[in-house]
């Protein structure tokens, strides 16, 4: 039992297979997180590097807890206070932390691609934790997977196929838009992108995803609706008018959520821009599963650090 | 290949270990068996069904443990599949009899202790194993229970066969 990959960089690259035995490890992981002692000695032996070249709170703690659940030697490292602000290249800046010893490397990047460069210069396992407007995959395999837990817990059975989920708001900015999308194709579901025209892709049917500008109807077609925060920091121009009139348009409130007339999944990366694309009513819903999926993050995490780290070549 | 235990030798060795553990532990007050993932459940399933008839007992404690992430062999050997570990009692201050199939170098039971310590301080461990292939120990570890010993060569495989889910009981030596 292996991935069919030696590095994490997007869901992309990933076997429908690859995703099933990543599941299956996580339900064992999220079980080791309910003991008391909720920890296990896998990764003794290993050390892991996250190196975070753009800001993070949830993913950034998620890693490391997963990693330290899991035994591993942590080191962390952000951009700012670094030497890569004395014009260190990323090349250099990794080698230099792999030259101490260090078997895996976890990184966020605002450059789309970064990881995909670094795994063809160095030997040591890539994990992707967001690269630029790429991909973001475990933030998918962690959504898919609390997907599937909410509809055992629904008492259907935990299969994706044929369920609607569409993703919502600022598609265009969003990594964990294109890794959502990929992953759930894979899982052979089907799904929708929503929100105002300036915020989806223009060819993006090609990835076989349905496209629908009005937010009520994409409402009303998904049995769950992936709510993706509006990404400020990477909107050069102006793509909407005001964060109100996008709140007005395209916003999630329980008004909406209660003319549906039937029970839909609520769900959000994080972090939530209250009142702008979900209200907080909605956010604390009970058909919202916000903080299942952060918690569901660390398992997901645990299961891909662990399968990554397999065989490995001691003489090296 | 040669068979070591046909059906009936298996089922007679189940009793008498199912025998074995009530006379050291009689009514299981304070007793719980715990079997080994993947292939030590299905002899712990019959044990615990066996001692079950036997006491006449409806409530004793089992449990079903894997060991899967306190291995030694993550960067030598493939990665295995986890099972589900089911342990829905304390096991503090209890007397905890692990069971297994096969006892071989004894690295599995080694994984198995430390894995049983994050549940709790137990206040004795207790191993019961089908099928004891001594003289190829790498590590330190006795069982208390053996259904059969065998004399092998590290080649050599034992293969234990159950009803359930192969269709025949029956442990045999494979070269």
């Amino acid at each position: 039992m292996s991935l069919s990959v030696k590095h994490l960089l997007g869901i992309k690259e990933l076997q429908p297979a690859d995703i099933q035995t990543i599941f299956r490890t996580a339900d064992n992981f999220k079980q080791v997180l309910q003991r008391p002692i909720k920890k296990v000695p896998t990764l003794r032996d290993t050390t892991i590097a996250n190196i975070f070249f753009e800001n993070s709170t949830r993913t950034r703690i998620s890693f490391e807890l997963a990693e330290k659940r899991l035994s591993a030697d942590v080191v962390n490292f952000s951009a700012s206070g670094s030497s890569v602000s004395k014009g260190e290249t990323l090349i250099d800046t990794v080698n230099n932390i792999l030259a101490m010893k260090v078997d895996m490397v976890v990184m966020r990047h605002s450059a789309s691609g970064a990881p995909w460069f670094l795994s063809q210069h160095v030997d040591a396992s890539i994990i992707n934790a967001g690269d630029g407007v790429n991909e973001h995959p475990t933030q998918a395999l962690l959504d898919s997977f609390s997907m599937k837990e909410e509809l055992i817990k629904k008492g259907y059975k935990g299969d994706l196929k044929g369920k609607r989920v569409a993703i919502i708001g600022d598609i265009m900015h969003s990594r964990v838009a294109l890794s959502n999308i990929f992953c759930l194709k894979k899982l052979g579901a089907e799904v929708m992108v929503s929100g105002p025209p300036t915020l989806i892709p223009k060819h993006i049917h090609d990835l076989g995803v349905k496209v629908e500008y009005n937010v009520k109807k994409a409402l009303m077609w998904c049995d769950i609706a992936n709510v993706l925060r509006i990404q400020l920091e990477r909107q050069n121009k102006p793509l909407f008018s005001t964060l109100r009139e996008y709140a007005l348009f395209y916003g999630i409130n329980k008004q909406m959520l209660d003319g549906l007339q039937k029970d839909i999944i609520i769900m959000h990366p994080g972090p939530i821009n209250r009142g702008v694309e979900i209200s907080s009513d909605v956010a604390d819903s009970e058909q919202s599963i916000i903080l299942d999926q952060v918690e569901n993050g660390v398992a997901i995490r645990m299961a891909v650090i662990y399968l990554l780290s397999g065989k490995r070549d001691l003489e090296a | 290949m040669k068979t070591l235990l046909d059906h009936n030798q298996l089922n007679i060795t189940l009793q008498r270990l199912a025998h074995q553990l009530i006379e050291n532990h009689l009514h299981f007050e304070n007793t719980a068996l715990i079997g080994i993932q993947p292939r030590g459940v299905l002899l712990s399933d019959r044990i615990a069904t066996l001692v079950k008839k036997i006491t006449k007992q409806k409530n004793i404690d089992y449990g079903k443990l894997d060991i899967t992430f306190y291995r030694d062999d993550l960067h030598t050997n493939e990665l295995h599949v986890p099972r589900k570990t089911d342990i829905e009692f304390s096991i503090e201050g209890r007397n905890v009899v692990l069971i297994d199939d096969v006892l071989h170098t004894g690295r599995t039971i080694r994984s198995a202790m430390d894995a049983l310590i994050d549940f709790g301080r137990p206040k004795s461990v207790e191993l019961l194993v089908l099928i004891d292939r001594r003289f190829s120990r790498e590590l330190p570890v006795q069982p208390d229970y053996i259904g059969h010993t065998v004399d092998t060569i590290m080649t050599q495989k034992v293969k234990v066969y159950w009803q359930e889910q192969d269709k025949k009981d029956e442990v045999v030596l494979i070269d």
